[in-house]
């Protein structure tokens, strides 16, 4: 069963600092693009959402056709959001849990710029490997 | 036996657990850690003030990593949405972790000896009187200053600001020397002062 997902981490600056499609569908550049557009378009309601609670894991926060969007927000306002398919809500939030693990310890390194893009290859292939597992 | 109790190596920083490991640092190797940077940046600049800068912009970044580790470690994954919840979070969990269990998260590497051991504690944390924006955290001894002549106060007002920038409170936050009457050492306060978004959001949230 094909799914479709894009994943984007997006930084407090709202900079995108990561991007992966890690659905099992086949890669379509207009659809890649088409992910990216919804993502951003959300962040608005993010940004008014993520003051009202103080929990980290906000489910499904926009839809699109039959697409949505859900977002998990660190201590430091970064957003890993994640645009699926699947009605999957604890395997979806596993994922984000073990997602900023990484990103903390890619963050504790004393020469990565917080903000700036994330280019570890390593980094790239656990995320991957994450999304296959969870979703 | 050689090996025995080593610790598991691994091949990426990735793959290591983000565990607490041993919690004390040893007080010389931090002093000659923080001299040394205290030092290098004195090389770099013509007079007090911009070493100050350099010390603060040193402290920022350690702020940032100290709010997103403690978070996950210590609060079980909650944000601080509120004024109060992000300060007595710095004043409590931020202070006990780094000054209070002479624990020193150091930007650069975490040493591992355990050779002095002192506790204290943030005394309090007071409301400046003169502006509704203003706070103040005011400690007797603050660590960083058993070191050298002038205030390097200004390392751990540049934590504070870092940890208060990434949570989405920006801040301005300075260190300051306030002599006090019967104690030959003056006491260090550090300054908070936020910006205008931060105070209106707080109104708006109620």
């Amino acid at each position: 069963m094909t799914s479709t997902a894009c994943f984007v981490i997006v930084s407090r600056n709202d900079i995108p600092i990561y991007e992966a499609e890690v659905g099992s569908a086949p890669k379509k550049e207009e659809i890649a693009y088409q992910h990216q557009f919804v993502l951003h378009a959300a962040l608005d309601i993010v940004q008014d959402l993520a003051w009202t609670t103080s929990a980290m894991f906000l489910k499904g926060v926009d839809r699109f056709n039959d697409l949505v969007v859900s977002v998990y927000v660190t201590a430091g306002h970064t957003r890993l959001m994640l645009l699926h398919d699947s009605r999957n809500e604890d395997g979806i939030k596993s994922f984000f849990q073990e997602v900023h693990e990484l990103y903390i310890k890619i963050l504790l390194n004393p020469l990565y710029l917080p903000g700036s893009r994330i280019t570890s290859s390593h980094f790239d292939t656990k995320v991957r490997a994450l999304a296959r597992k969870y979703l | 036996m050689i090996g025995v109790g080593k610790a598991k190596q691994y091949a990426n920083v990735l793959d290591k657990p983000l565990s607490r490991g041993r919690q004390e640092v040893s007080l010389s190797a931090f002093a000659f850690l923080f001299s040394e940077l205290v030092q290098y940046n004195q090389t770099q600049v013509d007079n007090i003030a911009e070493l100050e800068r350099r010390l603060e912009d040193a402290g920022y970044a350690v702020g940032a990593r100290v709010l997103e580790l403690l978070c996950h470690r210590e609060k079980g994954n909650r944000r601080e949405t509120r004024l109060l919840g992000i300060l007595s979070f710095i004043h409590s969990t931020v202070w006990k972790v780094l000054f209070g269990k002479v624990v020193y998260l150091i930007t650069f590497c975490i040493w591992k000896d355990n050779l002095y051991q002192k506790r204290y504690v943030a005394d309090s944390l007071e409301k400046g009187t003169e502006h509704e924006d203003e706070y103040m955290i005011s400690e007797k001894e603050l660590l960083v200053n058993h070191m050298g002549a002038f205030n390097c106060g200004a390392f751990v007002a540049g934590i504070v600001r870092g940890v208060l920038d990434s949570a989405g409170f920006p801040a301005v936050v300075t260190a300051h020397f306030v002599p006090i009457e019967g104690q030959q050492r003056p006491r260090t306060t550090i300054l908070i002062k936020f910006a205008e978004e931060v105070l209106r959001r707080e109104a708006r949230l109620g």
